[in-house]
């Protein structure tokens, strides 16, 4: 990877403040959705949307693109503000949230939004999805990588450990899974609910080469990415510890955020939070 | 509407688990990670030692529950419609159905009104799919009191069940001495009328009532037949309406194909009844994302389109 200065990891973390300020508002607006899964999730979309991956916002439909496939599909807040701020449509869409004629749908829908792989809201079925991808991929001998996230909850599902099997089994070392590892789902912490244990080992057992990183630290994650490209014969897991609500301080580690979206008053302190730290990372890079 | 005394059919699931719980210490309760929506909750806080929670993965909880049920438990399993059915069509087909356990799918969040989620959670099509299994009895109770009963029911009979509610409050339409005589399989004459018969279902029930209201003021007289129970259909009863009034409608929160409307339409056709008939439903596609009555509003289930189709339907 090409190396990165301070200043454009800086710009970075301001990209990823933006975003958490595009999904308050836009929650708060909708009056439903997901904040906690959103929040957690925008710092592997930067890396990934604006650094790593190979895309061209003008060319959705590119046969040779990077793929980024949103498993946990209830956060589309953050997939579609950053497709937003990438330019694949125009910001003020991302108001229209879960409203009615819009296409900014309360979960993604490939045939709805430009830029959105894959149809999610059902847990689990992404990574079945991005192997599929990452098979025709080989197929055509393309070089094209596949990206998908998924839910540390998801992995509950059982078809998540299905395409665990396939994936490892065909060597697909085009796809690079990545875990949101927040440590909670709806109804409380996820080793109270159906302990996941060592989500590391679970992987490296299916033959998955896996990375546990720090979810929130960009250049971090920019690294494990990489990594990640230059496995070769096995498809790759990064483990992101991250915090549940990232960036807004009463919503993290909280599980009542997990679907409920900010009323006024939480709006507006959460979007003076966020804006404080904009400020700051702004004067940072002058 | 606004005047109306709202309660969530969830809620009423909900104490009815308890009160169940209390009666039958066999019964037992699975959910997966949806246990403050589908108010499964308030079973566990009670019973803690006979809830289970099965974390995101509803295939291995409706498999689990026909287990628990061939040891002599009723367990009722819990989570949104579109999870309770057609994820886990095939656990419910061998393990439940074919294999006659009494397991009891109480799902919320059916139909459309499930609102700004979108169409991936907007469950249209779980009483098509209940339906065509052999064995499986279908529910869908049209108010919270109807809701309790039901499922009070849905315990003390025996075999494989599925019922469904909405997401949201919905208006009160019976007192609990109302439905003292409630049975699965006979449907509720609500208001009795002679031109027109309204056989609705669930959540359309409500705007069924409405639409009477609003037809009599122009001198048409509707019928309400709330139809709790979609499998078995009350057949006699759907026969006794097309005979004694002129025209029929079926209504529901569900795709027009395989739902109420396509019951009540096999009824009437191999009994080579000659009847006005419409179904109201979704007209095969997937909905959007928006609130519940712009939803109603654009894909024609509320009051005033049934009102609409009512007149038309007389005309012709
Ligand atoms: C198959 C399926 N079951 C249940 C749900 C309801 N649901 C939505 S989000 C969620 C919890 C997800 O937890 P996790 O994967 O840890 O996501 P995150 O913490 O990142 O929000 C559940 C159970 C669903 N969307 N799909
Ligand atoms: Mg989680």
């Amino acid at each position: 990877m090409k190396k990165l200065s301070q200043k454009e990891l800086l710009k970075l973390d301001l990209i990823a403040v933006r975003i958490r300020k595009h999904i308050i508002e836009m929650l708060y607006q909708a009056k439903s959705g997901h904040p906690g899964g959103s929040l957690s999730a925008v710092d592997a979309l930067v890396a990934l949307y604006f650094v790593h991956m190979n895309h061209n916002p003008k060319k959705p439909n590119d046969p040779n693109r990077d793929r980024f496939i949103l498993s946990k599909g209830h956060a589309a807040p953050a997939l579609y503000a950053t497709l937003a701020e990438s330019g694949y449509f125009n910001v003020k869409e991302l108001g229209k949230l879960r409203k009615i004629n819009s296409i900014l749908q309360g979960h993604p829908v490939c045939t709805s939004t430009p830029g959105v792989e894959a149809s999610t809201g059902s847990l689990g079925h992404g990574l079945s999805f991005s192997n599929g991808v990452a098979l025709a991929g080989k197929l055509d001998k393309k070089d094209y990588k596949v990206y998908c996230m998924m839910g540390d909850g998801e992995t509950e599902e059982g078809q998540v450990w299905e395409a665990a099997a396939v994936a490892s089994h065909y060597k697909l070392d085009n796809i690079t899974a990545m875990i949101d590892r927040n440590y909670l789902q709806i109804d409380g912490n996820t080793e109270d609910v159906l302990k996941l244990e060592s989500v590391k080992e679970r992987w490296s057992s299916f033959g998955w080469h896996t990375i546990e990183i720090e979810g929130h630290n960009i250049k971090k994650i920019l690294e494990a990415l990489d990594q990640a490209d230059n496995t070769k014969n096995k498809p790759t897991m990064i483990i992101l510890n991250t915090i549940k609500g990232k960036g807004v301080s009463f919503m993290e580690n909280n599980v009542d955020f997990h679907g409920v979206p900010p009323n006024q008053m939480e709006r507006n302190y959460a979007m003076e939070e966020l804006t404080q730290l904009e400020i700051k990372l702004e004067a940072q890079l002058k | 509407m606004s005047s109306k005394l709202m309660f969530n059919p969830r809620n009423a699931y909900g104490e009815a688990l308890i009160e169940l719980g209390e009666k039958h210490k066999n019964l037992v309760v699975l959910d997966a990670d949806l246990s403050k929506s589908t108010k499964t909750i308030m079973f566990a806080k009670k019973y803690p030692e006979r809830f289970f929670e099965m974390g995101i993965a509803e295939a291995n909880m409706i498999s689990t529950a026909a287990g628990l049920a061939s040891c002599g438990k009723i367990p009722f399993v819990s989570t949104f419609a579109v999870f309770a059915t057609g994820r886990v069509y095939d656990q419910i087909r061998m393990d439940v159905a074919y294999s006659r356990a009494n397991v009891k799918i109480f799902a919320t969040h059916g139909g459309i009104s499930v609102g700004e989620d979108g169409a991936s959670h907007q469950m249209i099509e779980d009483i098509a799919l209940m339906r065509a299994l052999p064995n499986m009895t279908v529910l869908a109770p049209s108010d919270a009191t109807q809701t309790k009963k039901i499922v009070h029911l849905m315990a003390e009979n025996i075999g494989p069940m599925y019922a469904r509610v909405g997401r949201a409050d919905a208006p009160i339409i019976y007192s609990e001495k109302d439905l003292e005589e409630l049975k699965i399989g006979k449907g509720i004459v609500v208001e009795d009328g002679k031109d027109i018969t309204f056989i609705a279902t669930g959540t359309m029930v409500e705007p069924a009532l409405e639409a009477k209201k609003i037809l009599k003021e122009q001198g048409i007289s509707a019928r309400v037949i709330d139809m709790h129970t979609v499998k078995p259909l009350d057949e006699k009863l759907v026969l006794k309406c097309a005979k004694e009034t002129k025209a029929i409608i079926t209504a529901e929160e569900h795709s027009i194909i395989g739902g109420l409307g396509s019951a009540v339409a096999e009824i009437l056709a191999e009994n080579n009844v000659q009847t006005r008939f419409l179904r109201m439903g979704i007209k095969d596609v997937f909905c959007e994302s928006g609130s519940p009555a712009e939803l109603w509003e654009k894909y024609e289930l509320n009051e005033k389109h049934m009102v609409k189709k009512a007149q038309n339907l007389l005309k012709k």
